[in-house]
């Protein structure tokens, strides 16, 4: 039963989540690019918003690509600049110091989003339930910390990332490796893939919108022509 | 040169009664919506005040317009796009909520409802966002109006620059005049040069300024980079809207609602001629003061063969020129010169222009004479100050502002004389630098300001710029998501509201 459930979670769960991920953003883009947004409520009410959200997205972005480059870069490459322990010991201690920022940042903007009148009558359930879930899989990302502090030989770093690498590489590792893990480790690892699969029916589609496009807009102005014709050399 | 057509309006102060039936009108087309009841997309102020939202004017408080940096170049007083994207978390500059009002409606069942009372039935306020009660409304849209509220908090207001305030807070010596305000439809808008998704434009065909409202995500730079505070938020859809011009009826060659309903006939809408490649020069000018000179240089003659023929090159229909000749806006911005930009030292290069407001003669009233330059009245002797119109519409140079002035009174007074003495006084007009037969079309256009005479809109070309067959079964003018239906119902990705509070409800 357990390697069922194993085999169920870390094998067929994430390309469940992986999928509707991508396909509910495409579809949500494609049909509904009205809802297509970041829904920010600063504008009914400043406070705690400018800490709050500065801290927090600073903080979810370093760990973000924390994960990414941690988890997805292949053992033979990292292992060419610095040893396993090495790398574990930077990921703990640059991850806590940005899961700390974060933490500070999302819980002001939960703290605001419950108790603040304006802000918990205008907000869905959606905004609401979305901004719970970051704030326990935050937390149950902090509470790894201390198990990674317990076996500094990176064993489990390195379990975690074959396992990350196999599912994106379409070639999943067996589950039962992952059997030994503490709980903090198994609950993250879920609710992380559950966070991928709500993210298109929630306001965290604007992540792919990060405009960092603007950068290279030329000049400032953006003027449309409707001619499609005129293009054509109608009259 | 690169000629480009605008329709631009024109509103004359001095006829504006401050009915506020522009801005109702247009709330009630465009506006009274859930997550806009705060928005006004045209609203009319008294002046002197602080306006809305509250201290607008102050672009040291809320960074909006360009500034222009010490190698010539401008940019947003927001920021670079560097500046932009950092402050995208938390925007520094954006107003809140209470900047403009909350809004608020009132629990008028309970008029109805109540039961047998000792005191009668009132209906008390809640707000609109939150459904609960408010003990107090501390501010609306429109909390000013006729010198509404003590002088000392009025005269924040930004115009009183270089001006000696203290004196017009006595009762004899006050003054006031309306001004109506909407989305400028800028020919350098800050608002799209700070949008980082590049979802507002303006219209290459009659320069309409226009949110996408499918590529908007909400990072709310606009509002703060528009100086005019003419782009709102809406907080329930959460992306940005402004005034659209009413291009619907633009397009149909009808004026916009807001011209249409104008009970005093002080609207204007008419094409403008513009030369797209001296726009970024003209907004960099070093001296504030020279800006709306600038933009005057920026503007085409329609009557000027070479510019007719570079038009047709660009692709302006005929029709467009044809209205363009006609234009109310070119008589009075360019020929007569009495109208002015709103502004101009926010280098956006406005195109709602505004004829400054005559006023009482002060000194008249004062002494028993009034200061006179000829036969005219001196119009430095008027009841509101020069130099507090010339902040509002010059950057503060009194010059044209006097000369606009002089004019509209040489206008009377020519008129005066043709139709009570019978005589036809050239004099009047050549001391303003006029002809009498220019006189004539002012008061044509001004003062009897016919229907036809103030709004010559040509209508949009679509046959020759857009593809009929390309939208063959589309959804056309639609709110909320093209074809689906309009409202939350059914749709997966919407979210699920929390139940929508009816302010009538809640205990």
């Amino acid at each position: 039963m357990k390697d069922y459930i194993f085999q169920l979670l870390f094998v067929w769960y994430p390309y469940i989540c992986l999928t509707v991920f991508l396909l509910g953003s495409l579809i949500r883009f494609d049909r509904e690019p009205y809802s297509w947004k970041a829904s920010s409520s600063q504008m009914l009410r400043k406070r705690q918003l400018r800490w709050g959200s500065n801290l927090f997205h600073v903080g979810i972005l370093f760990l973000l690509l924390g994960h990414a480059v941690g988890l997805l870069t292949p053992t033979s490459v990292y292992t060419l600049v610095m040893s396993v322990e090495q790398k574990q010991l930077i990921a703990v201690a640059a991850g806590g110091i940005a899961g700390v920022i974060c933490f500070a940042g999302l819980t002001l903007l939960l703290h605001r989003r419950l108790f603040d009148e304006r802000i918990r009558r205008t907000s869905s359930a959606m905004d609401i339930a979305i901004l719970a879930l970051l704030w326990i899989q935050l937390v149950l990302g902090l509470a790894t910390l201390p198990f990674s502090l317990a076996h500094r030989d990176g064993s489990v770093m390195l379990i975690l990332s074959h396992w990350a690498q196999g599912i994106v590489t379409l070639n999943p590792v067996d589950a039962k490796t992952l059997q030994g893990l503490d709980w903090p480790y198994l609950t993250h690892l879920v609710l992380g893939m559950t966070l991928f699969l709500v993210f298109p029916f929630s306001r965290l589609v604007h992540i792919w919108s990060a405009p960092v496009w603007y950068l290279g807009r030329r000049g400032y102005q953006v003027v449309r022509s409707r001619g499609p014709l005129r293009a054509r050399g109608a009259p | 040169m690169r000629v480009r057509a605008q329709i631009a309006m024109v509103l004359n102060l001095d006829k504006c009664i401050g009915c506020h039936t522009c801005s109702v009108t247009c709330k009630n087309v465009w506006t009274s919506r859930e997550g806009m009841e705060y928005a006004w997309f045209n609203n009319v102020e008294t002046k002197p005040g602080i306006g809305y939202p509250k201290d607008w004017e102050n672009q040291t408080r809320w960074n909006g317009g360009w500034v222009r940096k010490r190698n010539g170049k401008i940019q947003p007083k927001i920021g670079s796009k560097w500046r932009i994207l950092a402050n995208i978390f938390a925007n520094p500059d954006l107003p809140e909520i209470d900047d403009y009002y909350e809004p608020f409606t009132f629990d008028y069942e309970h008029l109805q409802k109540a039961p047998e009372l000792e005191a009668f039935p009132t209906a008390r306020p809640r707000s609109l966002i939150t459904g609960q009660r408010m003990e107090k409304i501390e501010w609306g849209p429109n909390w000013e109006e006729i010198l509404g509220g003590e002088f000392a908090k009025r005269s924040a207001d930004y115009n009183f620059e270089g001006v000696q305030k203290e004196i017009y807070g006595q009762f004899e010596n006050t003054f006031m005049m309306y001004l109506p305000r909407l989305c400028e439809h800028c020919l350098n808008p800050a608002c799209v040069a700070a949008c980082p998704s590049g979802a507002i434009y303006k219209r290459e065909e009659d320069g309409i300024v226009l949110i996408d409202q499918d590529k908007c995500r909400g990072w709310r730079m606009c509002v703060s980079a528009c100086p005019y505070k003419k782009v709102y938020f809406n907080w329930s859809s959460g992306k940005s809207e402004k005034c659209i011009f009413c291009y619907p009826r633009i397009e149909a060659g009808e004026p916009t609602v807001c011209s249409e309903t104008c009970v005093g006939r002080i609207r204007y809408l008419g094409v403008m001629l513009y030369d797209a490649d001296r726009i970024e020069q003209a907004a960099s000018v070093d001296d504030e003061r020279r800006l709306y000179d600038a933009q005057m240089g920026v503007f085409l003659d329609p009557d000027d063969e070479r510019v007719i023929a570079q038009a047709r090159r660009d692709g302006v229909p005929e029709s467009w020129l044809e209205a363009a000749r006609r234009s109310p806006v070119w008589k009075m911005a360019m020929e007569w010169k009495v109208a002015f930009p709103l502004h101009p030292e926010y280098r956006t290069l406005p195109m709602v222009w505004y004829v400054p407001p005559l006023s009482p003669i002060q000194s008249a009233a004062e002494a028993g004479k009034m200061g006179v330059d000829g036969a005219m009245p001196d119009v430095r002797s008027l009841r509101i100050p020069l130099r507090y119109l010339a902040n509002l519409l010059t950057a503060g140079d009194e010059e044209p502002v006097a000369r606009g002035l002089e004019r509209m009174l040489a206008m009377r007074a020519y008129m005066r004389a043709k139709t009570v003495d019978g005589v036809v006084d050239h004099a009047i007009a050549k001391r303003v630098g006029l002809s009498a037969q220019q006189i004539e079309a002012m008061y044509h256009v001004m003062a009897i300001a016919n229907y036809e005479d103030r709004f010559v809109i040509p209508t949009a070309h679509r046959e020759t710029s857009e593809d009929a067959y390309a939208l063959r079964g589309a959804c056309g003018f639609s709110f909320g998501d093209g074809c689906s239906p309009d409202g939350d119902t059914g749709n997966l990705f919407a979210g699920g509201k929390l139940k929508r509070k009816n302010p009538m409800e809640v205990a």
